[in-house]
């Protein structure tokens, strides 16, 4: 039995929050620098130039890489054999209203979609998935998740007789009709399986896996590069004004369904994704 | 080469200007976004008037962070400028000439700025603590109730952008992509 206080929990999401909307994950920025040399025209050249010289100046002077520092999404991984001391999802959004508040995060969330719009001034509530694993340690991983990409983004429900090849025209797709909108390049995060929901959350997910880490499915992996070798045809390019850097990686992930369906949900992230992880 | 862009531009120097163009502007723009354009709109519908005279002006798709001490603003990139389509075209009606934003624009918009004589730049998305530094004054002139969603006065000193539709319509997100296919 291990004891986490809500304190704690508290601090730790507030840090991590701080630390992911100033820090790209090195392999994101890795892959846009190479990228500069990979382009041929002078305009996609510039895009990821700037894109690079973003990643660094936000770094070096701890200011948010985008305006839009999303909404706080929170994933925990709790162990079985911890005990939380307090209430866990108010000490959740303790750590996100904390992160929002003192480090000059952009507040983004309204009190309700319809009927009253008004800023809730400290980006709470976040959305918070809990899941249930053994052992005793608590993972934490956070995104801040913009919404130009969020709005791009998609869920349909294919049929057990439809193809693969429909599948990823699907995937490909939803990519070309975001467009620019997404502030590409992008990562393209797609669940497939489960039920609607379900598909979503993988999706989610999958936007959060480190670039450099593949599907361990090696038909997965082939599907994963197959996407994105489709995307990054498309002509998209950086910004949107054409050229071969459209996507920086296609992670999927998938679970078990239904014997009428195959869901399938796209979640696009812009070339900043902001996400890290810590484990009490 | 880039083209220096001081605004406010006449209709001569935005005739001057083509898609694709790379370009660094400075002078004064305005913010506002979703909530302060609703907020225009019912305004106008109501008999009330603008909260600044949009004539021959330009409007920035912003809502910043909040400005850390000893710093003007925060992080200061564009957003997607197609959620502001349905107001754009009685902006550009009533005079207003630039747009930065980023994204595609509705037919409406663009056919707008044909009739209008009006210029749309895109910034780079996800650029903005490396745009922030090209923002050197920023007052909130209205709306200070909407917080990031508030309209600002800021002076731009060497913005890069790109045009991204010119005033004859001509979309730099469908041509860019076209001869990029094209040279393959």
């Amino acid at each position: 039995m291990k004891n986490i206080t809500g304190e704690e929990i508290t601090y730790a999401v507030s840090n991590a929050f701080k630390r992911a909307n100033v820090d790209i994950p090195a392999s994101i920025e890795e892959k846009i620098c190479n990228n500069i040399m990979i382009e041929s025209g002078d305009t996609p050249k510039a895009i990821l130039k700037q894109i690079a010289d973003n990643y660094e100046l936000a770094r070096k002077d701890r200011l948010p890489l985008c305006q839009d520092c999303g909404m706080a999404i929170v994933f925990a991984e709790v162990g079985q054999e911890v005990y939380i001391k307090g209430d866990f999802e108010n000490a959740v959004q303790e750590g996100i209203r904390k992160a929002y508040t003192e480090y000059y995060l952009r507040k983004s969330v309204v009190k309700d979609p319809i009927f009253d719009r008004s800023n809730t001034e400290d980006n709470t509530p976040g959305i918070i998935y809990t899941r249930l694993i053994p052992g005793d340690q608590l993972k934490i991983t956070v995104a801040a998740k913009g919404f130009g990409s969020e709005n791009c983004s998609n869920v349909r429900m294919f049929l057990p007789a439809d193809t693969i090849d429909d599948i990823k025209e699907y995937i490909v797709e939803t990519v070309k009709q975001a467009g620019p909108n997404t502030c590409p390049p992008v990562i393209v995060g797609v669940g497939i399986g489960g039920t609607m929901d379900k598909a979503a959350v993988m999706a989610k997910q999958a936007t959060i896996r480190d670039i450099s880490i593949r599907n361990s499915d090696i038909r997965y992996e082939k599907l994963e590069n197959e996407i994105l070798q489709m995307i990054n045809r498309t002509g998209i390019g950086p910004g949107g004004f054409g050229g071969r850097t459209t996507a920086l990686a296609v992670n999927i992930e998938q679970y078990a369904t239904h014997i009428a369906s195959v869901p399938v949900a796209v979640n696009l992230c812009c070339h900043v994704s902001r996400h890290a992880a810590v484990i009490l | 080469m880039k083209k220096q862009i001081i605004l406010p531009i006449s209709d001569e120097q935005i005739k001057g200007l083509n898609a694709g163009d790379i370009v660094s502007i400075s002078g004064v723009i305005y913010t506002a976004r979703d909530a302060a354009h609703k907020r225009m709109d019912v305004t106008l519908e109501t008999g009330g008037e603008l909260p600044f005279d949009v004539r021959n002006q330009g409007i920035y798709y912003l809502g910043p962070t909040p400005a850390r001490p000893g710093r003007i603003i925060g992080s200061a990139g564009p957003t997607s400028s197609y959620r502001m389509d349905k107001y754009t075209p009685m902006l550009l009606d009533r005079g207003l000439k630039v747009m930065i934003g980023k994204g595609r624009r509705g037919q409406n918009v663009i056919e707008s700025m044909k009739k209008n004589c009006a210029v749309y730049f895109a910034a780079t998305g996800g650029a903005a603590a490396l745009l922030s530094n090209s923002i050197k004054n920023c007052e909130v002139i209205a709306y200070g109730d909407l917080g990031t969603e508030a309209i600002r006065r800021l002076t731009l000193d060497h913005m890069d952008a790109i045009v991204a539709i010119d005033c004859y319509g001509v979309d730099q997100y469908e041509k860019g992509q076209d001869e990029y296919l094209s040279s393959l």
